[in-house]
């Protein structure tokens, strides 16, 4: 599904700078990606210290909330999805909702049953 | 506006490419993750008890020794944008060697279970609870794709080292080497989400 959107989309705006990559804008420097890379430690850090913490039922949204966050950073910077076409961001979301319905609605299911 | 089969180097095509692709193995371990809620719905004791048994420190280990990987890609990148192969190619070596450390911290993991009477079929396994052996089960089978994905990406990422060295990849034209990143970081963040799924649920 996600692939006929993004082809439609790609077919109607093919023109203009909106469809380059992300090729003329310069490289991230070192000095952010090492900061990124800080951050993703420092959660990495988080995540175990609050798994330590007996939190009950919460402690498993806890910690996904803090993967979903390291793996925003890591999306965003390192896979420079700021930078990229709106395509590409388009499919990701679509992609990741598809993956939420799927195991939240089927959890859902099994776990009122 | 000419058609697109008569644009010589089609970045554009080429990352579009790449990231349909990528979504395509989000969903295949994303299917994984949707086994792995239902059953720690139905035996979250069992998940919780045998999360106790894996190896905390090596897991975390591993956890680190990819987000550095992720990040000496990045920086092979910007190291050969801005006209200095060598460098490049040194960080991608560093890479490699990171994901061969994750590998070996994988099997020695993998050998301690199996030393211990946990591989897959063993006795030990069906005799026990029900959802002890289904823990095992995902484990085994999620730990075991990605680490073979880890094993591809760091081929791919030796395979973009000799290119930088034959210059086939270049400053100008390094839309491989950002392809193949864009594979390596997709393997970080899979295991982003593996690590605390399988060893902080104790």
């Amino acid at each position: 599904m996600d692939f006929c959107i993004s082809l439609i989309l790609f077919n109607r705006l093919k023109k203009g700078p909106s469809l380059q990559t992300d090729q003329h804008l310069p490289p991230l420097s070192y000095l952010a990606s090492a900061l990124v890379l800080l951050c993703l430690l420092i959660l990495t850090a988080v995540t175990i210290a609050v798994a330590k913490i007996h939190l009950g039922p919460f402690n498993i949204v806890c910690i996904l909330l803090i993967a979903s966050i390291k793996s925003s950073l890591v999306l965003l910077y390192f896979m420079h999805l700021r930078s990229e076409i709106w395509a590409v961001k388009i499919s990701l979301i679509s992609t990741i909702l598809v993956l939420a319905i799927f195991i939240s609605f089927t959890f859902w299911d099994v776990a009122y049953r | 506006m000419e058609p697109t089969g008569e644009i010589k180097n089609d970045t554009t095509g080429q990352k579009l490419g790449m990231w349909l692709f990528l979504l395509t193995e989000i969903l295949l371990f994303g299917t994984l993750f949707v086994l792995y809620s239902v059953y720690y719905a139905k035996y979250t004791a069992d998940f919780a008890s045998s999360g106790k048994e894996l190896n905390l420190l090596v897991g975390a280990a591993n956890t680190v020794i990819l987000l550095i990987s992720s990040f000496t890609v990045v920086c092979a990148i910007t190291a050969l944008r801005q006209n200095d192969p060598t460098r490049s190619i040194v960080f991608l070596i560093l890479s490699i060697s990171l994901g061969m450390t994750f590998l070996v911290n994988k099997y020695f993991e993998w050998g301690h279970k199996f030393a211990t009477g946990h591989y897959p079929g063993s006795e030990l396994i069906s005799s026990g609870p029900v959802g002890k052996s289904i823990y095992l089960a995902l484990y085994y089978i999620i730990t075991g794709l990605h680490g073979l994905h880890v094993l591809i990406g760091t081929l791919i990422l030796l395979l973009c080292a000799l290119l930088i060295h034959y210059k086939r990849i270049t400053q100008e034209n390094y839309i491989l080497l950002e392809n193949s990143g864009l594979y390596w970081h997709l393997v970080d963040l899979i295991w982003i989400f593996v690590f605390p799924l399988f060893y902080l649920i104790a």
